[in-house]
């Protein structure tokens, strides 16, 4: 762990949970490479590419199609016709690329832990819901509770997304190039949320910690949500990320409001380490 | 959790029973217990559409006396129209219980209805000079078969698949609902309305009636009583936010129009696609994708969205 980037993160907001008595503080670095994979992941090359056609098929089969190209060593696997079924691509714990030609429904890159998906079409509810790690990227829109509970990786939508993104969202980050609409950010515990539109009522309600970032208007603000300073780590590290995702808009993002946790709404820092993990 | 679809062309009729049909089924998972749908045809001058029922499905498993019974309701209804000078131009019983005339009247509607309502076991289902309800136990696949809905013809529609969870798997407990007692004006709702028997019994005490114990009923009698106080159907979908407490999604359709009103809490899905001819909205994507296979750019509504379309 490199001394320099626990200080960045901390000074980010990222490490805000150092506890009276015992410190149960969690030591990551921005950069955070590695760090996850399972003796089970499958060890798949990326150059192998093979294609599922799912006009005629129910999720189920499509996901143990996956997993069957995965067992055979294919890395890149591209979703044809996925016509918004529910419920696709959902609990991969592997690193490989996934490229959805069109649009998923409901509850759609679920439980992933590594892959990269990239999807032309919009997504419905629940997308990337409890995402470990990884990066998914959604060209058009999104519905709502995108990204809900979301604890790591990068969760892109270029268009607008519907309510409460990032509900319960314990770490990574989610990006948006629209607009978001109500209770976004609610009850979020870390990680951060990046609006380059408008957001909905509500932004940032109950929220425990974590950072939301909005571009345009906010339309209010939820309990315990507060206007914070944009510092020059928070405009370096909007920019690298927006840039990433070709996202960053012609002004920049000097004009983006930077809303944390007030932390008047709870006595979070009182409670054991015990109590703590209940309440996460 | 139930499903909700409609759609509404732009540029004149289609055939939306078999649209609304494959939207509807592709809604399945979400309500299997019952599927109704509301279409709009082609209204003729003067005339209506009377569709109205003499039992529920369920009845028929009880022993002879209920077809007997049913007869006997049939022609008591006959009698009512015979005696309120009704002329019956068409008639159609697609099942044994659900009766579709096509009237000429130019009386009141309220003392119509209300005279059918007084035949012991009969029901209408709705009265339109556009307006064709139509609901049943089983899947839309099932509904659309038994009253040969692939062929409707109309302009606009929408539908509902019921999973049942606070009345009766019955044909009264079943979406869509007809606002009684007023001209082609339907409901269907995703969600739970708290306030409803305080609004309900507001709405009474002015003189409205209510055929079920469905919180969704009420939105369809809230609009009718807004419109023919002269509210506009966009208003009264801004007014039903502040007015109505709960948690819903709901599309309401006139004889040219079809609007659509989200909570406070967007807390019921709704997705939306809106192209030059059609607009087509449902619960989920997937049901859209039923009508619209190729990729097509969708939006969620947001909290407090009003929107009305015209046919």
């Amino acid at each position: 762990m490199a001394g320099v980037s626990e200080s960045i993160s901390t000074q980010m907001g990222m490490h805000t949970e150092p506890l009276t008595g015992r410190d149960i503080k969690t030591k990551f670095t921005l950069e955070n490479e590695g760090g996850f994979g399972y003796h089970f992941a499958r060890d798949v090359d990326f150059n192998r590419r093979a294609e599922i056609d799912c006009a005629d098929r129910e999720p189920t089969d499509i996901n143990n199609r996956i997993r069957e190209l995965m067992d055979s060593g294919h890395g890149s696997i591209v979703i044809r016709n996925p016509g918004a079924k529910h419920s696709l691509i959902v609990g991969i714990l592997n690193r490989m690329n996934v490229i959805v030609e069109g649009s998923l429904g409901y509850f759609g890159c679920g439980l992933l832990d590594g892959p990269t998906v990239r999807i032309s079409g919009r997504v419905g509810w629940s997308f990337g819901e409890n995402m470990m790690a990884g990066v998914c990227v959604v060209e058009k829109n999104a519905g709502s509770t995108f990204g809900a509970a979301l604890r790591g990786g990068d969760l892109v939508c270029k268009g607008s997304v519907g309510s409460r993104t990032g509900i319960d969202q314990k770490g990574g980050t989610i990006l948006v190039g629209g607009d978001t609409g109500a209770f976004s950010g609610f009850m979020m515990q870390r990680g951060r949320i990046v609006v380059c539109g408008n957001a909905g009522k509500n932004l940032g309600d109950s929220m425990y910690d974590g950072t939301i970032f909005v571009g345009g208007e906010i339309q209010d603000l939820g309990v315990d949500a507060v206007p914070a300073d944009l510092t020059d780590l928070d405009r370096g590290w909007l920019t690298r990320k927006l840039t990433m995702y070709e996202m960053l808009p012609e002004r920049g993002v000097d004009h983006f409001t930077k809303i944390v946790a007030g932390k008047q709404l709870w006595s979070y820092d009182n409670l054991e380490p015990t109590e703590k993990k209940l309440v996460l | 959790m139930c499903g909700i679809a409609g759609l509404i062309y732009r540029d004149g009729a289609r055939n939306i029973g078999a649209e609304m049909t494959a939207m509807l089924q592709a809604l399945k998972h979400r309500g299997p217990d019952s599927t109704g749908f509301a279409m709009y045809g082609a209204p003729g001058p003067n005339e209506y559409i009377m569709r109205f029922k003499v039992a529920e499905k369920e009845d028929l498993g009880g022993g002879t006396k209920i077809h007997r019974a049913i007869v006997e309701r049939k022609a008591a209804v006959d009698a009512v129209l015979n005696d309120l000078g009704v002329v019956v131009l068409e008639l159609d019983e697609p099942t044994e219980y659900a009766i579709r005339y096509r009237i000429s009247f130019d009386g009141d509607l309220k003392t119509l209805a209300d005279q059918i309502e007084e035949v012991e076991g009969a029901e209408i289902l709705s009265i339109g000079n556009a307006l064709e309800l139509i609901k049943d136990l089983g899947d839309a696949a099932d509904v659309s078969g038994a009253y040969s809905l692939g062929g409707f013809t109309g302009t606009h529609g929408i539908g509902h698949t019921r999973m049942a969870t606070e009345s009766d798997v019955d044909i009264r407990s079943a979406h869509p609902y007809w606002a009684y007692p007023y001209n082609d004006i339907a409901v269907v709702h995703n969600g739970q309305i708290t306030n409803y028997w305080l609004k309900r019994r507001q709405l009474e005490r002015e003189g409205q009636r209510f055929v079920s114990d469905c919180d969704s009923e009420l939105l369809a009698v809230y609009t009718a009583v807004n419109l023919e106080k002269g509210i506009s159907l966009e208003e009264s979908l801004r007014k039903s936010i502040d007015e109505i407490d709960g948690v819903f999604t709901y599309l309401i359709t006139t004889g040219n129009e079809l609007g659509m009103a989200k909570d406070t809490m967007a807390a019921k899905p709704m997705v939306l696609y809106e192209a030059d001819d059609l607009v087509a909205l449902a619960s989920e994507e997937v049901a859209i994708r039923a009508i619209v296979p190729h990729e097509i750019d969708t939006s969620d509504p947001y909290d407090e969205e009003v929107r009305v379309w015209q046919a």
